[in-house]
């Protein structure tokens, strides 16, 4: 067997369309051929791979504000489907506002990869291990889409159905993200296990935010997002509900990590067993919670 | 398949290119402008061999579509040095041996260019960082990250 180490890309017919009317319209047209794409770092590499076959690729960058990148201090932070990661990153908006979101956006790929690479493609392959989805969810993320019957929006919360499954339909483009301020001095962590500590998808991925809320019997209330432990990134409703229910000790963080764990689903694959993933949730659960929490005291 | 004629600034000057759609900007550098100075180590995103400016920031050219670049300002190995002299990260990679084999070079010569346009006195902790998309098989990075900081200085 020969075994092609550098395939070329497969023949496709490359689609740059003046608007997004245009676009939904084309896709919607041809729903089992065509495909949209920004920086295509995940496009190509699957069809390279021959795992798609597209005959169009629609390219949906810059497109009707697709482009930019808007902090508002009364309705919070738009990032554009065609943002890239290193943009982001750079943003002081969101570096002053959501950290969190640069920080996850710094532990994809190389920095030559994020400067294709977008958030809005990250959320839209779906990918259970997608390392911005995780801060996305925590923000409270909602997608601003255009479909064949013009704009809409959806929580990103309930936008994954799969490992590549979401609830987009033929001519739907995802045209930006929005987040709403975050509550008032929360502390956010990603940690990122991989096979090294740059550069590598996760094996496991946990994100924390919590905050000081005094309507809540503890004082406090966290949000976790756990990447690669399920077919789709799992935001686990009982850690919230636990910790903002119970006063918050070494002990409680403990028992919410366990309950973080007992949510998940993990597969074994050449990344990492199941087993090993289920305690990996516990252990960096209980990392990232103490990590926040003490900031936060 | 369609092809398509961009307009494209390759290292100063300007090109006139037909290109189908599924070729690459690396390709198209290599096979139609015959600058190989950008390597292909992975057609992947992977090695960063072949790391070009893309106004003025890198990107992987293997993962770039060549027709997505009509307009557009492109910088390879080849446009990094002037008429005269060397770029001081190419004297400094000579000058500390971060040279062995020589494939990921262009590459890191590109992503250590980027770096000291956009940050010029990088730690080393952020220099480590902006090279974590160029492999090297040769050198074990040493020289190399000690190269980027000379070039730093100058
Ligand atoms: C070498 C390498 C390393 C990587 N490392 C990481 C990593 O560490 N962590 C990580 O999370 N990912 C990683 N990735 C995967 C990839 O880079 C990310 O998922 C990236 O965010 C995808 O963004 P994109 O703009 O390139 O998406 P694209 O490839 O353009 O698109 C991704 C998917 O979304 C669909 N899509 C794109 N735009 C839209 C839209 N506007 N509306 C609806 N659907 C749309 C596409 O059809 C496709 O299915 C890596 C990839 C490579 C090649
Ligand atoms: S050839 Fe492009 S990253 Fe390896
Ligand atoms: S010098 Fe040989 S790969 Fe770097």
């Amino acid at each position: 067997m020969i075994l092609d180490t550098h395939p070329a890309l497969p023949e496709f017919e490359y689609i740059r369309p003046a608007n997004l009317a245009e676009a939904s319209d084309f896709l919607a047209q041809h729903p089992d051929t065509a495909r949209p794409f920004l920086g295509g770092t995940d496009v190509f590499v699957r069809m390279r791979d021959g795992f798609m076959k597209p005959e169009f690729l629609v390219d949906v960058k810059n497109l009707d504000g697709t482009n930019e990148l808007r902090f508002d201090s009364r309705t919070g932070l738009t990032v554009g489907a065609a943002v890239n990661m290193n943009r982001v990153i750079a943003s002081p908006d969101v570096q002053a506002h959501y950290p969190l979101l640069a920080e996850a956006c710094r532990s994809v790929a190389s920095y030559q990869l994020r400067t294709r690479a977008t958030i809005v493609g990250n959320l839209c392959n779906a990918s259970p291990a997608g390392d911005t989805i995780g801060a996305c969810l925590v923000f409270g993320g909602v997608l601003h889409l255009h479909g064949v019957s013009g704009p809409r929006q959806e929580p990103l919360s309930g936008f994954f159905r799969g490992p590549g499954k979401t609830t987009l339909k033929p001519g739907d483009i995802v045209t930006a993200i929005h987040f709403p301020i975050p509550p008032n001095g929360c502390v956010g962590k990603y940690i990122k296990l991989g096979r090294n500590q740059l550069s590598d998808l996760s094996i496991v991925g946990v994100t924390a935010l919590g905050h000081k809320d005094s309507t809540c019997s503890s004082g406090y209330r966290f949000r976790l997002a756990l990447a690669s432990v399920a077919p789709v990134p799992l935001m686990p409703a009982e850690v919230e509900t636990y910790l903002a229910n119970n006063p918050l000790t070494p002990d409680a963080i403990n028992e919410a990590a366990r309950l973080a764990s007992q949510a998940c689903s993990p597969i074994d694959d050449v990344r990492g067993g199941a087993r090993y993933r289920r305690q990996m949730v516990r252990n960096l659960s209980v990392k990232a919670l103490t990590e926040v929490w003490k900031k936060l005291d | 398949m369609a092809f398509h004629k961009i307009n494209i600034t390759i290292n100063g000057g300007l090109e006139q290119v037909v290109v189908p759609s599924n070729m690459t900007l690396m390709q198209m550098l290599r096979e139609n402008l015959a600058l190989t100075g950008t390597k292909n180590g992975c057609s992947a995103g992977e090695c960063g061999a072949c790391t070009v400016l893309l106004n003025g920031e890198p990107v992987n050219s293997c993962m770039v579509l060549a027709v997505e670049c009509d307009g557009t300002n492109i910088v390879t190995v080849e446009g990094l040095a002037g008429d005269q002299q060397l770029d001081p990260v190419q004297e400094a990679i000579i000058q500390s041996g971060g040279v062995q084999c020589g494939f990921c070079t262009p590459g890191i010569l590109i992503s250590a260019r980027a770096l000291l346009d956009r940050n010029p006195d990088p730690a080393e902790e952020e220099i480590r960082e902006a090279l974590v998309g160029n492999l090297c098989r040769c050198t074990g990075y040493v020289r190399i990250i000690e190269s980027v900081k000379a070039a730093a200085k100058v």
